[in-house]
């Protein structure tokens, strides 16, 4: 080993725990003054605008606002945000995804494709750790909620099971209904479903089939548990959203002749072509989940992929919210890129960052609750440093119910046990894996 | 070093003539040049002709470190002639207006798989991983490129204008990587860089032992490196019979002729790395069999030695912010490139392994200086664009082809609507040689591959 050299000091950190460290912890009144408020909601954006926030939920948004009792921000106009969709992931189910002893997102109880178990009643939320480490991670990047989302894999179903919307503040129970996951087209899902994507169709009616008692308990045709049952009925009941991965146009128009016939509710995630099926997405007011990034013909699905996906849904009339094609639990915080690149390819900025927060919030049912700033919802905000779709600027605070949360993750954690000059044994220096001494 | 190659070389070894490569005569001992037989499959990439571009008032990073404001970039005859203020055009020149926008180098991407694992990613298209051996020296990843990837025109219109394709990571040591010059070609020989020399692909950690553990092995860390010794020992052996010469000689051995000249410097190493400990390890390796690291790839610990990898004058290619998807990718962390790039004589590069990241290699290390920024590290544009310019130019042996703009370099240039280090920058004229291969504003410049004819105007193909 050859002796550590030449370590240059470098700048003290900012001091961005100085906001913090004026608020005393469970201060839930709050008052964010002079910011460029971007509420996501009808109202828009809002210049030199405060935040009010009182027992954990916005009270006002407006101008000179009284401050009486609470913690004032200074925002010197820089952007407030709703804390944002971290994506659809599996943050706090799977933590390292190479390691299967850490990862609960798919169900297999079946033997390999050939055997197809269906148990839509399998709930990832029931294995939702919210120690994860992948929570702070995501959160000090101004990522506020996530839907929790139930894979699909070889033993078990193109039905991969519910999952919910989760909070990333620590809470460990859903803050939304059950969503029900479903993966239609090529791939994996046509393996799951005999070969073919035809199948997958005749599945789901027989299924539906099941659940309105033309197939009985017990037939040779059955496929559902009772719980399974109850539980599919209820979606195709229309009491609950289908979230459907597909992204091929002859698939997207299939799905949404087969939900209309059934009255199913759905939204798409992925929908890698869904802009070739813009204007009847918008008719059948399906929000559509996507990936501009993801641009390139990667399979027989794609070939139509293009990073003016979401503009031209948009400019069709259709509702765009964004989910990753990539690692979306580790990397759920590159989901702001996503907004950003769609912005640059033609999406309205304001429908941008609708894409992060209001349509996602509406589509998976915490609307009125979350991803938006307008009096009575809950005080989900972020302070940005700069436009918060560009990739440009980070979070500078994040606030959960008007509470400060420390701006901490393992990773800033290993940040500044680095950014320490390197330890000198001849002068003394202890190896970095001890405290720093106090200063 | 690298010494070129002349395409002659390999026709007169298989004529069985004795011959001199430019790295010294091949009866000059062990080093240099001991290993050489040419390239058998030389470039036939051709600059195309054009007139000379003048752009003009324009925010300009050189790749040197410098940022000249309202200043012009001239090229002529495929090569930079002079970057500056108020430079006089030849009367033939084209204009271009670059005011309020940004001029670059061309991107160059140290770690691509397009062409080996291309769009689409159907199995017959799964060409990057010769996953039979642990040791597959023998292969070369242009062997597998498909020149028709359309992700390599997806890169064009991010400003990529060079890139190395690289095997997979399965085996300890891969095979050869390429660096191609990323205009559109029906063969591979078409883009290849001239003169640009061969890298070695070799992967440590997780990805060998989990492929072999079952196979034969390796099963475990220890097991790689007795695997990268053995082959070193095997190589170092063949290629001092070589040098002996004469009947002694033997027949070629791809594998150990490829071990060899890596040995001998000609071609450049790289080696998929996560963890401090193991790329440490690496380095060991290195100085016991006498080679030099050119790269550590992925990288995700580098932080953690950011002055060891500074002192011995190793780049780290690494990613802007990926993490976690396996144990040895665990410790990521979103200021690696900023530390790494930090240390005294650090040498940090962005890479992408990826078809979607280098398309904006430009926004990765824009979340970089973001990132590094909030850490109380500022770090300016014309220091960050050196890790997807100079840096991985210098760590692939092109640098004194391309890289930077400075006056005799090939005229690889990049002209973008505002600041390259934001979401909303977009690449709106990318040159190659001086040739303007890409416009976004001009459809008669925007490639399509063979495979996305038929598919209706619209369709996507990256573009």
């Amino acid at each position: 080993m050859s002796a550590v050299r030449g370590t240059r000091r470098f700048a003290p950190l900012a001091a961005l725990a100085l906001l913090v460290a004026t608020m005393p912890a469970l201060a839930q009144d709050l008052l964010i003054r002079n910011a460029t408020v971007h509420t996501a909601t009808a109202r828009g954006t809002l210049q030199g605008a405060d935040v009010l926030v009182r027992n954990g939920r916005i009270a006002a948004v407006g101008t000179g606002l009284d401050a009486a009792g609470a913690t004032v921000v200074e925002a010197n106009g820089k952007p407030v945000t709703p804390a944002l969709f971290a994506g659809i992931t599996a943050i706090g189910i799977d933590e390292v995804s190479g390691e299967d002893a850490t990862t609960d997102t798919t169900l297999a109880l079946g033997a390999a494709s050939k055997e197809m178990v269906v148990r839509p009643e399998f709930d990832v939320t029931l294995a939702y750790n919210a120690d994860s480490l992948l929570v702070p991670v995501a959160r000090v990047e101004g990522l506020g909620f996530t839907l929790l989302a139930a894979g699909t894999g070889e033993g078990g179903s193109i039905i991969g099971g519910q999952g919910a919307v989760m909070r990333l503040d620590g809470s460990d129970q859903p803050a939304g209904p059950k969503l029900l996951f479903v993966q239609l087209g090529g791939g994996r899902a046509a393996g799951l479903a005999g070969g073919s994507r035809a199948a997958q169709w005749m599945l789901l009616d027989q299924l539906v089939d099941e659940v309105r008692g033309r197939i009985p308990a017990g037939s040779n045709a059955a496929l559902l548990t009772p719980a399974g049952r109850d539980t599919l009925k209820r979606y195709f009941d229309g009491g609950g959203r289908l979230v459907v991965g597909v992204d091929r146009a002859a698939d997207i128009r299939e799905l949404l002749r087969w939900s209309k016939r059934h009255g199913v509710q759905v939204a798409i995630r992925g929908g890698g072509e869904a802009w070739r099926v813009a204007p009847e997405l918008a008719a059948a007011r399906v929000p559509v989940f996507v990936d501009p990034l993801d641009n390139l013909p990667s399979n027989f699905d794609r070939i139509h992929a293009a990073l003016e996906n979401a503009a031209r849904l948009r400019a069709a009339g259709a509702t765009v919210g964004f989910s990753q094609a990539g690692d979306s639990s580790h990397n759920a915080r590159k989901i702001r890129q996503l907004a950003g690149n769609a912005v640059a390819h033609g999406l309205p900025w304001e429908d941008g960052l609708a894409g992060l927060t209001r349509v996602p919030a509406e589509a998976f049912g915490v609307g009125g609750e979350l991803g938006g700033i307008a009096p009575g919802m809950r005080a989900d905000l972020v302070l940005w440093d700069g436009d918060p779709l560009d990739v440009a600027s980070v979070a500078r605070q994040v606030w959960f119910d008007g509470r400060a949360i420390q701006m901490h993750s393992r990773q800033t954690e290993l940040r500044d046990r680095y950014l320490r000059p390197a330890p000198d044994a001849t002068r003394g220096d202890l190896p970095r894996a001890y405290p720093t001494p106090a200063r | 070093m690298h010494a070129a190659l002349a395409a002659a070389l390999a026709t007169a070894l298989a004529a069985g003539c004795a011959s001199t490569s430019a790295a010294g005569p091949r009866d000059a001992g062990a080093k240099p040049g001991a290993s050489s037989t040419g390239d058998a499959y030389p470039s036939t990439y051709r600059a195309i002709a054009s007139a000379p571009v003048l752009v003009t008032g324009a925010t300009v990073l050189t790749g040197t470190g410098e940022r000249l404001d309202g200043a012009d970039v001239l090229m002529r005859d495929g090569r930079i002639v002079a970057v500056g203020r108020g430079i006089d055009a030849p009367a033939d020149a084209v204009r271009v207006d670059g005011s309020g926008k940004w001029v670059t180098p061309g991107i160059i991407d140290v770690h691509s798989h397009l062409g080996v694992y291309p769009s689409p990613g159907t199995r017959s298209h799964s060409d990057g991983n010769e996953a039979t051996s642990p040791v597959t020296a023998a292969v070369w990843a242009e062997h597998s490129v498909w020149p028709q990837d359309p992700g390599f025109h997806a890169a064009l219109a991010g400003g990529v204008t060079s890139l190395q394709i690289l095997p997979g990571s399965a085996n300890l040591v891969g095979g050869r990587g390429v660096t191609l010059r990323n205009v559109p070609a029906t063969s591979y020989q078409g883009m290849k860089f001239p003169d640009a020399p061969h890298g070695l692909k070799m992967a440590c950690g997780e990805n060998p032992k989990r492929v072999y553990g079952q196979k034969g092995g390796p099963a475990t860390r220890m097991g790689n490196v007795a695997g990268y010794r053995a082959a070193f020992i095997d190589a170092a052996d063949y290629r001092a019979k070589r040098s002996a010469g004469g009947d002694k000689a033997g027949k070629r051995d791809l594998k150990l002729e490829t071990l060899a000249a890596a040995m001998d410097g000609e071609i450049l190493v790289h080696i998929h790395c996560y963890r401090a400990d193991e790329m440490v390890t690496m380095l060991d390796l290195a100085d016991e069999f006498g080679f030099k690291v050119a790269a550590f790839h992925h990288g995700v610990e580098a932080y953690k030695i950011a002055d060891r990898l500074g002192a011995d004058g190793v780049c780290g290619a690494l990613w802007a912010d990926w993490w976690g998807f396996k144990m040895e990718a665990f410790d990521g962390i979103q200021e690696n490139v900023a530390i790494v790039d930090r240390a005294v004589n650090g040498c940090a590069i962005v890479h992408s392994d990826s078809e979607e990241g280098i398309q904006r290699l430009n926004q990765e290390s824009a979340k970089v200086m973001a990132s590094a920024r909030r850490a109380g590290i500022d770090i300016a544009p014309e220091r960050a664009i050196r890790w997807i310019t100079r840096n991985p130019a210098q760590s692939m042996g092109i640098l004194d082809q391309t890289g930077t703009l400075e006056a005799g370099k090939r005229a690889d240039v990049v002209l973008w609507n505002g600041n390259p280090f934001s979401s909303y920058a977009l690449a709106e004229q990318v040159w190659i040689d001086g040739a303007r291969m890409y416009d976004r504003h001009d459809p008669s410049r925007q490639p399509r591959s063979d495979f996305m004819l038929g598919r209706g105007a619209a369709a996507g193909g990256g573009r």
